[in-house]
């Protein structure tokens, strides 16, 4: 490769190639390009699911309804949409944890968790988890007593999942906002438990 | 179909290593490769599971070295000399203005259909079929020939080995089934049990 750093990346090139084609074909159009980007960068992320998780933690009855509809649970909220069209949501307890893959590709619940981080898209993900969790929970610095159950969820069609982490100790009485600061992307996969109060 | 992307419980990739502070987008051009990945599927000219076929259908090396929106730009300029677009134009279904983006990505692409009535309920015991398609498939070969339970049916939706290869939707029950552990990995697992959303088609009764 050149060293001269104006040069356009061989996928910079091919993509804009294929840009090209398509807006002059009529397929796609710049300010829709722009629209999607904006979209994904900025409103679609894991703030969302900690607004859904906060809530099941500070309403049960919210969480009953997100536990037996979850996708109807989360449209409450205003959130949903592309991936997250049939949703499943999985309640940690001290006795079963939770975790979510897609071992086929890298299905992932867009709206609730924005776009999937380069980890979860990766063989070393997919390929460890279905049969060692422990061993992923290892590589994310996480350590659960040996007598939970892990159980691992591979989202292999259209459904998409959202892990509910336990509510750490020492919260009671906080709003939905204090609580939603606790809930992490990881662990709404499964890689991680709720963040613990300062 | 055995291609690349199937790989639970395979060995040698190593380990997971998350990046702090990731961003949603690495590279302009992943950027991009995403961007129209997305907004050509309101076209019409391939479903989702046609998308994800063309994406495993790559050559092992490229699968496993590309970074996954460098599969997604391979893949999708596959899928657009497929539909020949470069010769001609068909007509699309529907093209994304800016302003339409927000609203239809927001009401999303629901997978459910009319359809025959799911033939397993809750707590049934079924067996995935010893299979090996040459086609999409989502049935992935760690599960194949293995016995689970049916912990959830989803209704009916989209088969994706039919829609994957232009030959209808043919709707169809969705479960989720779940399985020890131990009968997919013997004594070689840390997990208690796996759950995987499978098809009808893909199962027995036992």
């Amino acid at each position: 490769m050149s060293g001269d750093h104006s040069h356009l990346s061989e996928m910079d090139v091919r993509v804009r190639a294929l840009k090209s084609l398509l807006v002059e074909k009529g397929y796609v159009t710049e300010d829709a390009i722009d629209a999607i980007v904006d979209y994904y960068r900025d409103e679609v992320g894991p703030m969302n699911g900690a607004r859904v998780v906060a809530r099941a933690w500070a309403d049960p009855a919210f969480e009953a309804r997100l536990l037996e509809n979850a996708t109807a649970a989360i449209a409450e909220l205003e959130i949903g949409g592309r991936a997250g069209e049939h949703m499943v949501a999985l309640k940690n307890t001290p006795t079963v944890h939770h975790m979510v893959v897609c071992t086929l590709c890298s299905c992932y619940p867009w709206p609730v968790l924005g776009l999937p981080p380069t980890w979860y898209k990766t063989p070393a993900y997919r390929a460890k988890v279905v049969a060692d969790p422990r061993g992923v929970l290892d590589d994310f610095g996480v350590t659960l007593p040996p007598d939970v159950r892990i159980d691992v969820f591979d989202s292999t069609a259209e459904v998409r999942y959202l892990v509910i982490p336990m509510r750490p100790e020492g919260t009671d009485g906080w709003d939905e906002a204090r609580l939603a600061n606790l809930v992490t992307r990881d662990a709404m996969i499964g890689t991680a438990l709720a963040t613990a109060p300062a | 179909m055995n291609g690349p992307q199937d790989v639970g419980g395979a060995h040698g990739f190593g380990p997971v290593v998350p990046e702090p502070n990731e961003p949603v987008f690495h590279d302009d051009w992943e950027t991009l490769a995403f961007a129209l990945s997305i907004l050509m599927g309101p076209c019409g000219f391939w479903s989702i599971d046609r998308s994800r076929y063309f994406r495993e259908t790559l050559p092992h090396p490229d699968y496993y070295t590309l970074t996954y929106y460098g599969i997604w730009l391979e893949a999708l300029e596959r899928l657009v000399a497929d539909v020949g677009i470069h010769e001609r134009t068909p007509p699309p279904k529907r093209v994304l203005r800016g302003a339409e983006v927000r609203p239809t990505l927001a009401a999303g692409f629901p997978y459910d259909r009319p359809g025959p009535a799911p033939r397993f309920g809750v707590g049934a015991a079924v067996r995935v079929r010893p299979m090996n398609p040459a086609h999409h498939n989502r049935a992935p070969r760690y599960l194949r020939g293995k016995t689970g339970w049916v912990t959830r049916v989803h209704g009916i939706h989209v088969f994706p080995d039919t829609s994957a290869q232009n030959a209808g939707e043919a709707p169809t029950a969705l479960y989720t089934i779940a399985f020890d552990a131990k009968d997919l990995w013997g004594e070689d697992t840390t997990a208690g049990r796996v759950h995987a959303d499978l098809f009808e088609p893909y199962l027995d009764a036992v």
